[in-house]
C-alpha cells in the first residue's frame, strides 16, 4: 500500500485550516463560525496525526485527543453562548452583540 | 505605647464611629469628637509631662519600636520629639474642629464620613511619628485615600474632577518617593549588610553625590507636590474648593504640613549635600510661589480657591525657609506651619459656614455682611489680618523669623519674598472688603455665628492670638529639632547602640548573615 | 508711679477688647465711658509718671513686660522704654486723643457703630503708644503695623460706601510698601549687629560704622522708606488725602496728630544712624523739601475742606522731614507737638463744620459761618494762624521758623532747602486763609443743621490755647531766647552745629519769614474777600496746571499705570491658572490616545479574528526574516 506523503497530508490540513479561517471571518451567522472553529481545530488535529505517523509516535494521537475533549468543551460552551446571545438578541448575527464597543 | 495608641484610637474610632451611624448618627458625631479630644488630650500630656524638660542632645520624647517584617527589616517604629509632638497637638486640635463644622454640614453616610475623616487623622498622625520609612510610605498612603473619599462623596459641584486630581498629583508623587526609599534601603544594605527601613540606620547612608540627589529628588517631589510649590500646585486650588469645610480644613491645615514636615525630617538629615546644592533653586522655586500665589489669589472669585491660592503663597515661605539652612529660618518654618494651619483652617471654615448660609461661594455676590454678622466679621478680620502677617498674630512671628533668617542666605530672593507681603495685603484686604464691607448687593438676610460655629472659630481666634505674643513654648518645644543640625543622627547613635543587644537586623537579601 | 508705665498701653487695649467683645450690647453713654475713660486714665497716668520721670533725673526707664521670642540669636522682648522722646510723644498721643475723644462722643452719638468706633480708636492709641514707646525694632514694627491697621478700619469706617473702602484698602497698601521697605531695613540691622534692640543698636552703631559707611545709608535709606510710608511723604504720600473718608476724629488723631508723624518719630529715634549715613540724611531733607512744595500747591486747588487740611498735613510733615535732613531732630519735634496740636483743632472744628452742614465737604457750598460758629469761627482761626506761622503771637510761628532758620544756618543746611521752606511757607499761609475766608466769610450758602455742643467746643478751645501758648517754651534767641524744650531733649537728640558767623542774620530771617506769612495772608485776603473774580481769572488762566494740582500732580494716574493695573491685570488674565492648562494638556493627550484605542474595541467578533490572523502573520514574517 503506497503511504501518502506527509506532505500530502500536511497540504490537505492546510487547506482545512484556511477554509475554517476565511469562513470565520466572512461569515456573519455566529453557529457558522462556530462550525468553522472546529473545522480550524480538526485541521490542526489532523496536522498532528500526520506529523505523529511520519514520526511513528502516539504523541500526536494524543494531541488529537486533546483537542477532541477541548473542541467537545468548547462546543458545548459556545452553544450555550449561542443560546443566550439569541435569546437576547433574536438573532445569529454576531456583528449584532457588539454591545462590547468602545 | 502612648503613640501607638494615638493611631489605634483614632482607627478603632473611626470604624466605631462608622457602625454606630446605622443606629444613631448624632451619637456617631459624638463619638467621633471624643476619639479626637481623647487623643488631643493624650498630646498635651505629653507635652505637659516632658515637653519642657527637653535637652539639645537627646531630645526624642518617646520611642516605640516593635519588629513588624524582621525578614525586610520593617519595623513598626514610632519617635516623637518636639516637632512631631507640634504636628500632633495641631493635627488634632484641627481635627476637633472638623468633625465640629461637620456637624450641620454632612447630612449624608454619616458614618462613613466620620470613618474617613478619623482614618484621615490616624495617617497624618501616623506621618508624623512613624520613623520607618516602609511605614512611612504605609501611612502616607492611607492619609490619602480617605482624604480621596471625603472630597469625591462629600465635595462641591465639581468634585470628581478635583478627587482624581487631587489622587493623581499625590499618588505619581509618592510612586517617587517609594522608588527612592527602596533605593536608599538597598544602598544602605549593600553598604552595611543590614537591610533595614529604619529611619536612624538610613540617616548614615554614604551616597555618591550623584546619587543623593537623584535619590532626593525622589522625595523632594513628593513632598513638594503636597506642600505645593509652583509649578506642582494646580491640585490644590480644586481639592480645596471642592471639598467639604472639614476637607478644606485638613487638606490646609494638615495634610500640605506632611509635605513640610517630611522636608524636616527626611530630605534635610538624609541628604544635606544634595539638599544644600539645590538650595538657591529650591529658594527660588518658594519665592515664585509666594509672589504666584498671591498674584493668583487675587483674582479669584471663588472665596475658598482665593484661600487655597493664599495657602500656595504661605507655603511658599516654607520652601523658602527650610532651604536657608539655619536656625531662625526652621523655627520661623515651624511656626508658619502652625499659625497657617489656624489662620488658612479658620478662613476656610468661614467660607463653609458663609456657604451654608447664602449657598454660594462667589464673593461679587457677597458684601456689606458687616452689618448682619458684626460677630463673624471680627472674627475674619482677625484671620484676614492674620493672613497678610500683622504684627501681634502668630504668622507674623512666622513669617517674620522665616525672612530674617533667609536674608542670611540669600538677600535678593529675600528681598522680593518681603515684597509679597505687599500682595498679600492686596488680596486679604480683598476678601474683607467683597464679603464684610462695601453694600450687600443681593440682601441676603443671613444670621450671625451660632453657638457651636463661635465654639470653633474662638478657639482658633485666641490660638492665633496667643501664639503672636507668646510664641515662644513653641520656639521651645520645636529648638531641638531645628537648632541641634545633628539632633537625629545623636539619636540613632543612642538608640542603634541599645537596639542591637535586643533586635536582631536580618534580611531576607542578607543572603551571608544566613549562612552559620 | 512710673512702674505704671505698662498700664498706658494697656488701658486702651483692655477698653478696645470689652468694646469689641461686648460693645453692640452696652448703651452709647457706657461705651463713651469706657471708650474715653480708659485715655483719660492713660492721659492722667502720663501725666504722673512724666512727672516722676522728670524728678527722677534719669535717662531712661525700661519696663519689661515678657520676653516675646527668642530664637537663634534673635531675642526681642515685650519691653517699653521710655526717655525723655518717647515722652513727648506719649504726651501728646493721650492727650490729644483724649481730647479728639471727648469731640468723638458728641460727633459719632447718632452713628450707629458707635461702639465699634471707639473700639478702633482705643486700638488706634494702644498701637501708637506701643510704636513710640518700643524698646526694640520688631515690637515698634508691631506698633507701626497696628496703627496701619487702625487706620485701615477708620477711613473704611463707613463700609457700606465702596469709596471708602477703596480709600482704606489704598492707605493700608501703600504704608504696606513702605513697611516692606523698613522690614528688610530690620534684616539688615539685624545682619549686623545681632540684636533688634534699639538701645544696643544705637549704642554699637558708631563703633561699628564710620561715617558715610556703605551698609548705614542703605540701612537709613530703608528705614525711610518705611517713615515716608507711614508719614505720607514723596513717593508714598498719595494715600492721604483720600483717607480722608473717614470721620474727622479720625483725620485729626491718626492722620494728622499722631499717626502720620510716626515716621518722624522713627528717624528721630534712629538719628544716630542717620548721622552717620550723611546721603541719606540729606534725601530726609530733600523728600522733606520736596514734598512740602508739592504738598502745599496741591492744596491751593483743592475744594473738599479736609482735604485742604490732608495736604496741608503731608506739607507740614515736610517740614518735619526738612528739619530731620538739616540734623534739627529737637526743632522736629518740636514742630510735630505743635503741628499736633493746630491740625488736629483744625480737622476738629472742620468736623464740626462739616457736621454742622449735613456732611457738606466742599467749602464753596460754605461760607459766612463767622458769625453762625464763633466758638468754631474763632478756634478754627487761631489754628489757621498757627499754621500759617503768623508771627509772635502763635505757637506754629516758633516750630516753623526754628525749622526755617535751621535750614538757613545749620551746618547741614544750605539754600535751596531753606527757599523750598520761605517758599512753602508762603504759600501755607495763601492756602491756610483761603480755607478760613471761603469757609468762614462771604454770604451763607448752606443751613446749618446742628450746633456743635459742649463735647466739641470745649476739646477745641482747649487745643486752640495750646496752638497758641505751645510755642512760648521754645524761643528763638532773638526773642527771649527761651530752651526749654530742645533743653529737654538735649541730652538724647544733639543740636545743630550752626555755620560760622552766621547767627547775626537771624533777626533778618524771621522778619522775612514774618513778612512772607503776613504777605500770604494778605494775598488770600485780596483774592477771596476783596476780589474773588480775581481768583477765578487766576483759575481759569491756568487752568491745566490748577487740574493738575487739585489731582495731586497725578501720582495717582503713574502709580494706577505703572503698578496698580498690570497687577490687576496679570492677575484677572491669568485668573484660571496657566500652569493648570499644562496638566489639562497632559490629561487632554492621554484622553486623545484613549479614544484612538477605543475604537479597536469594536465589539464585532470578526475583527477581533482579523485582528489575531493578521498579527500571526506578522510574527511568522518577522520570526522568518529575523534569524535569533
Amino acid at each position: 500500500m503506497n503511504v501518502l506523503p506527509v506532505e500530502m497530508g500536511l497540504l490537505l490540513a492546510g487547506v482545512l485550516f484556511t477554509l475554517g479561517l476565511i469562513s470565520v471571518l466572512i461569515r456573519r451567522n455566529i453557529i457558522f463560525m462556530l462550525i468553522s472553529v472546529e473545522i480550524m481545530l480538526n485541521a490542526a488535529g489532523l496536522a498532528f496525526i500526520v506529523a505523529g505517523s511520519r514520526w511513528a509516535q502516539a504523541d500526536g494521537q494524543v494531541m488529537f485527543i486533546f483537542i477532541l475533549t477541548m473542541a467537545a468543551a468548547e462546543v458545548s460552551v459556545g452553544l450555550a453562548l449561542i443560546l443566550q446571545i439569541y435569546h437576547h438578541l433574536k438573532t445569529l448575527d454576531s456583528d449584532a452583540a457588539d454591545k462590547m464597543s468602545g | 505605647m502612648m503613640l501607638a495608641s494615638l493611631i489605634a484610637i483614632l482607627m478603632v474610632g473611626g470604624i466605631a464611629a462608622g457602625f454606630l451611624a446605622r443606629v444613631n448618627q448624632t451619637a456617631c458625631r459624638w463619638l467621633s469628637l471624643i476619639t479626637v479630644t481623647i487623643a488631643f488630650g493624650i498630646i498635651l500630656f505629653i507635652w505637659i509631662d516632658e515637653g519642657l524638660s527637653m535637652t539639645l542632645t537627646d531630645s526624642w520624647l518617646r520611642d516605640l519600636y516593635i519588629p513588624w517584617i524582621p525578614s525586610f527589616g520593617i519595623a513598626f517604629h514610632l519617635a516623637m520629639d518636639g516637632l512631631s509632638l507640634l504636628m500632633l497637638a495641631l493635627t488634632f486640635f484641627l481635627g476637633i474642629l472638623a468633625v465640629l463644622v461637620s456637624w450641620k454640614e454632612i447630612q449624608y453616610r454619616v458614618g462613613f464620613f466620620h470613618f474617613n475623616l478619623l482614618w484621615v487623622l490616624a495617617g497624618i498622625t501616623g506621618v508624623f511619628l512613624t520613623m520607618d520609612l516602609f511605614l512611612f510610605y504605609f501611612f502616607w498612603e492611607v492619609m490619602l485615600i480617605p482624604m480621596y473619599f471625603l472630597i469625591g462623596i462629600w465635595g462641591h459641584e465639581n468634585k470628581q474632577y478635583a478627587a482624581y486630581k487631587f489622587f493623581i498629583f499625590t499618588q505619581a508623587s509618592g510612586l517617587l518617593m517609594l522608588l527612592a526609599i527602596l533605593a536608599l534601603y538597598f544602598i544602605h544594605g549593600e553598604q552595611t549588610g543590614i537591610y533595614s527601613f529604619d529611619y536612624f540606620a538610613l540617616l548614615n547612608t554614604t551616597l555618591t553625590p550623584d546619587t543623593a540627589r537623584w535619590l532626593m529628588c525622589g522625595f523632594l517631589i513628593a513632598f513638594v507636590v503636597k506642600l505645593p510649590v509652583v509649578p506642582l500646585h494646580t491640585w490644590l486650588p480644586d481639592a480645596h474648593t471642592e471639598a467639604p469645610t472639614a476637607g478644606s480644613v485638613l487638606l490646609a491645615g494638615l495634610l500640605l504640613k506632611t509635605g513640610a514636615y517630611g522636608l524636616i525630617r527626611f530630605v534635610l538629615p538624609i541628604f544635606p549635600e544634595a539638599a544644600a546644592s539645590i538650595a538657591p533653586i529650591a529658594m527660588l522655586l518658594g519665592v515664585v510661589g509666594i509672589i504666584y500665589g498671591a498674584v493668583q489669589a487675587y483674582s479669584q472669585t471663588d472665596f475658598k480657591r482665593l484661600v487655597a491660592y493664599t495657602s500656595v503663597s504661605h507655603m511658599g515661605f516654607i520652601m523658602l525657609g527650610v532651604f536657608a539652612f539655619n536656625e531662625l529660618a526652621m523655627q520661623g518654618v515651624v511656626m508658619q506651619m502652625i499659625t497657617h494651619g489656624i489662620s488658612t483652617g479658620a478662613l476656610f471654615i468661614i467660607a463653609g459656614v458663609l456657604y451654608e448660609r447664602i449657598h454660594t461661594r462667589d464673593i461679587l455676590r457677597m458684601g456689606g455682611m458687616w452689618k448682619k454678622v458684626p460677630f463673624m466679621g471680627t472674627v475674619a478680620m482677625v484671620f484676614v489680618m492674620a493672613s497678610l502677617g500683622l504684627p501681634g498674630l502668630g504668622n507674623f512671628i512666622a513669617e517674620f523669623m522665616t525672612l530674617i533668617g533667609a536674608w542670611q542666605a540669600n538677600k535678593l530672593l529675600t528681598i522680593i519674598a518681603t515684597a509679597g507681603l505687599v500682595f498679600a495685603t492686596a488680596y486679604s484686604l480683598r476678601i474683607m472688603q467683597k464679603v464684610f464691607l462695601g453694600k450687600n448687593i443681593e440682601g441676603h438676610g443671613i444670621t450671625d455665628l451660632s453657638l457651636r460655629e463661635k465654639f470653633i472659630l474662638v478657639p482658633l481666634c485666641i490660638a492665633i492670638i496667643w501664639l503672636g505674643l507668646f510664641p515662644q513654648q513653641v520656639i521651645n518645644t520645636a529648638k531641638p529639632t531645628v537648632a541641634n543640625g545633628s539632633h537625629a543622627k545623636n539619636h540613632a547613635a543612642i538608640h542603634n547602640r541599645t537596639r542591637t543587644d535586643n533586635v536582631q537586623y536580618t534580611s531576607a537579601f542578607d543572603t551571608e548573615r544566613r549562612k552559620p | 508711679m512710673i512702674k505704671l508705665l505698662w498700664l498706658i498701653p494697656t488701658l486702651p487695649f483692655l477698653s478696645a477688647l470689652i468694646l469689641i467683645l461686648v460693645g453692640s450690647r452696652l448703651s452709647w453713654r457706657v461705651a463713651a465711658r469706657i471708650g474715653a475713660g480708659s485715655i483719660g486714665l492713660a492721659a492722667l497716668l502720663t501725666i504722673l509718671v512724666g512727672y516722676e520721670f522728670l524728678s527722677s533725673g534719669k535717662d531712661a526707664y525700661l519696663h519689661v513686660a515678657w520676653n516675646w521670642f527668642q530664637a537663634g540669636d534673635l531675642s526681642t522682648t515685650f519691653a517699653f522704654y521710655l526717655d525723655s522722646l518717647s515722652m513727648v510723644f506719649i504726651f501728646v498721643i493721650t492727650f490729644v486723643g483724649f481730647l479728639i475723644h471727648i469731640y468723638s462722643i458728641e460727633f459719632m452719638q447718632e452713628d450707629e457703630g458707635f461702639s465699634r468706633f471707639f473700639a478702633y480708636l482705643n486700638l488706634f492709641v494702644c498701637s501708637m503708644l506701643i510704636l513710640v514707646l518700643a524698646d526694640n525694632l520688631v515690637l515698634l514694627y508691631l506698633g507701626w503695623e497696628g496703627v496701619g491697621l487702625c487706620s485701615y478700619l477708620l477711613i473704611g469706617f463707613w463700609y457700606s460706601e465702596e469709596k471708602n473702602g477703596y480709600a482704606a484698602r489704598k492707605a493700608f497698601i501703600i504704608t504696606r510698601v513702605g513697611d516692606t521697605a523698613m522690614a528688610i531695613g530690620l534684616f539688615m540691622l539685624f545682619t549686623v549687629f545681632h540684636t533688634l534692640n534699639i538701645q544696643d543698636i544705637l549704642t554699637q552703631a558708631p563703633l561699628v560704622w564710620t561715617t558715610g559707611a556703605s551698609m548705614a545709608v542703605l540701612i537709613a535709606f530703608l528705614l525711610l522708606g518705611g517713615a515716608v510710608g507711614k508719614s505720607a511723604q514723596l513717593p508714598l504720600q498719595t494715600w492721604l488725602p483720600d483717607a480722608m473718608a473717614g470721620p474727622s476724629p479720625v483725620s485729626a488723631l491718626i492722620h494728622a496728630a499722631t499717626m502720620v508723624t510716626a515716621g518722624v518719630y522713627l528717624i528721630t529715634r534712629m538719628h544716630i544712624v542717620y548721622e552717620l549715613a550723611p546721603l541719606a540724611q540729606l534725601w530726609v531733607g530733600i523728600i522733606g523739601a520736596v514734598t512740602l512744595l508739592i504738598a502745599g500747591f496741591s492744596a491751593l486747588t483743592q475744594f473738599d475742606l479736609k482735604r485742604v487740611l490732608a495736604y496741608s498735613t503731608i506739607s507740614q510733615i515736610g517740614y518735619m522731614f526738612l528739619a530731620m535732613g538739616v540734623g534739627a531732630w529737637s526743632a522736629a519735634v518740636f514742630h510735630f507737638m505743635i503741628h499736633a496740636f493746630f491740625k488736629a483743632l483744625l480737622f476738629l472744628a472742620a468736623g464740626a463744620v462739616i457736621m454742622a452742614l449735613h456732611h457738606e465737604h466742599d467749602m464753596f457750598r460754605m461760607g459766612g459761618l463767622k458769625n453762625k460758629l464763633p466758638t468754631i469761627y474763632w478756634t478754627f482761626l487761631i489754628g489757621a494762624a498757627s499754621l500759617a506761622a503768623l508771627p509772635f503771637i502763635t505757637a506754629g510761628f516758633y516750630s516753623k521758623d526754628q525749622i526755617l532758620w535751621l535750614a538757613w544756618a545749620g551746618e547741614k543746611g544750605n539754600l535751596w532747602f531753606f527757599l523750598a521752606a520761605l517758599t512753602g511757607a508762603v504759600v501755607t499761609a495763601v492756602y491756610t486763609f483761603r480755607m478760613v475766608f471761603i469757609t468762614f466769610f462771604g454770604e451763607a450758602k448752606t443751613k446749618i443743621s446742628h450746633v456743635p455742643g459742649m463735647r466739641i467746643t470745649i476739646p477745641l478751645v482747649i487745643l486752640a490755647a495750646l496752638s497758641l501758648l505751645g510755642g512760648f517754651i521754645e524761643l528763638p534767641h532773638t526773642l527771649g531766647h527761651l530752651t526749654l524744650f530742645s533743653d529737654y531733649l538735649s541730652p538724647l537728640l544733639p543740636s545743630v552745629t550752626l555755620k560760622e558767623g552766621i547767627e547775626s542774620t537771624e533777626w533778618a530771617i524771621q522778619l522775612v519769614t514774618a513778612a512772607l506769612a503776613l504777605g500770604g495772608v494778605y494775598f488770600a485776603y485780596i483774592l477771596y474777600v476783596k476780589q474773588p473774580k480775581l481768583s477765578d481769572e487766576i483759575k481759569s488762566s491756568t487752568f491745566e496746571l490748577h487740574q493738575f494740582w487739585f489731582r495731586g500732580w497725578d501720582f495717582d494716574a503713574l502709580y494706577n499705570l505703572v503698578f496698580v493695573r498690570p497687577f490687576v491685570y496679570l492677575s484677572r488674565i491669568n485668573k484660571n491658572d496657566v500652569i493648570d492648562q499644562f496638566y489639562t494638556g497632559l490629561v487632554q493627550i492621554t484622553e486623545y490616545f484613549n479614544t484612538a484605542f477605543v475604537k479597536t474595541q469594536s465589539g464585532i467578533l470578526r475583527w477581533y479574528v482579523m485582528g489575531i490572523v493578521v498579527g500571526a502573520i506578522l510574527i511568522m514574517t518577522i520570526s522568518l526574516f529575523v534569524q535569533p
